[in-house]
C-alpha cells in the first residue's frame, strides 16, 4: 500500500496595507495556495486585534498607514507572539527604515512598487523560513 | 530650497511605479516649473505631505481613463471609484516613499489625501511646483513637486 507523502499544514496569513488594491494583489498571489488568509487590515491598530483575535503565522505589514504606523505595529506583534513572521511591503526606501523594521522584528522587505514575480519571491523566502 | 536637479529622483520614481506595477513603460516629458501657484490637475489626485528635513507636498494627478486600464494592467477586475482613488493614493505614497531612497529617513511622508471629481480643491502651499509630465499609452498625467 503505498503510503501518501503527509502534506504541509497550512499557514495562517494576516495581511495590513491601507491600500485595497494592495492587499488583493498580495491575495493573488501564486504562494497563497499554501496560505489561508485569515484576515485583512487597514491600519496598524486594527491588525493588532485582528492578530489576537486570529493569530496568524505570517503577516505582510505595510508602513505608512493611519492610527498605527507599521513599525510601531510589528514591535506589538513581535511582543505578542516573537515566532510570527512578518513581511514588510513599503514604499519607503531608505535603508534606514529597513534596517529599523528588521531590528524591531521583520523577516523580510519588500520594497514597493513590487512585481508579482518580485512579490512571489519574498512571500516564496519567507515560507521557506516558516517550514524550515 | 528644492533644487531642480533633486527633480531626478521623482522621474526616476515614477518610471519604475510604470514599469514594475504595469509592466509597460511610461514616458515622461521636460519637467517644468510653475510660479503661479496653479500646477493644474486631472480628475482624481492623491496628495502626499511632506514633512521632516523638507515640506510641502508631492501630488500625483490622473484622469479615470489612465487609472481604470492601470488598474487592469495590475490584474484588478474591480474598477470601481472607491479603487480607482485607492490606486491614485498608493501611486503617489509609492513614488514619494521611494524618493526616501535619495533624502532619507528625515523625508517624512503623510498617508495620501484623496481629491477627485473637484479640481479646484488641488492646491499647493506654495507658488513654485515643478510638474512631471506623464505619458502612458494614450493618457497624459502630472506628478507635481512642491517644497519649499
Amino acid at each position: 500500500m503505498a503510503i501518501a507523502p503527509r502534506q504541509k499544514p497550512m499557514l495562517k496569513l494576516m495581511i495590513v496595507d491601507d491600500s485595497n488594491i494592495i492587499r488583493r494583489r498580495i491575495e493573488r498571489s501564486q504562494q497563497i495556495a499554501r496560505l489561508e488568509v485569515v484576515g485583512s487590515a487597514n491600519n496598524g491598530r486594527a491588525a493588532v486585534e485582528m492578530f489576537l483575535r486570529t493569530q496568524p503565522d505570517v503577516v505582510t505589514m505595510d508602513l505608512t498607514m493611519p492610527e498605527m504606523d507599521g513599525i510601531e505595529c510589528v514591535e506589538e506583534l513581535v511582543a505578542i507572539n516573537s515566532d510570527v513572521l512578518i513581511l514588510v511591503v513599503s514604499a519607503l526606501a531608505d535603508k534606514a527604515t529597513a534596517v529599523e523594521a528588521i531590528e524591531k522584528g521583520a523577516n523580510g522587505f519588500l520594497c514597493k512598487p513590487f512585481s508579482d514575480r518580485q512579490l512571489n519571491d519574498a512571500l516564496e523566502e519567507l515560507l521557506s523560513e516558516a517550514e524550515a | 530650497m528644492f533644487k531642480e536637479s533633486e527633480i531626478r529622483t521623482f522621474i526616476e520614481g515614477t518610471t519604475n511605479y510604470f514599469e514594475t506595477s504595469a509592466q509597460q513603460s511610461a514616458s515622461v516629458g521636460s519637467p517644468y516649473l510653475v510660479t503661479d501657484g496653479k500646477p493644474g490637475a486631472y480628475e482624481y489626485t492623491g496628495v502626499i505631505g511632506i514633512t521632516g528635513a523638507r515640506k510641502g507636498i508631492v501630488y500625483f494627478t490622473a484622469p479615470r481613463g489612465m487609472l481604470t486600464v492601470l488598474l487592469m494592467r495590475m490584474q484588478e477586475t474591480d474598477t470601481s471609484d472607491e479603487n480607482i482613488k485607492d490606486l491614485v493614493g498608493e501611486v503617489a505614497n509609492t513614488i514619494s516613499g521611494n524618493a526616501r531612497r535619495d533624502f532619507g529617513k528625515n523625508f517624512v511622508i503623510s498617508v495620501p489625501v484623496i481629491i477627485a471629481h473637484d479640481l479646484e480643491k488641488v492646491t499647493t502651499p506654495y507658488q513654485r511646483s515643478f510638474v512631471i509630465p506623464i505619458n502612458w499609452r494614450t493618457h497624459s498625467a502630472k506628478l507635481v513637486v512642491c517644497l519649499e
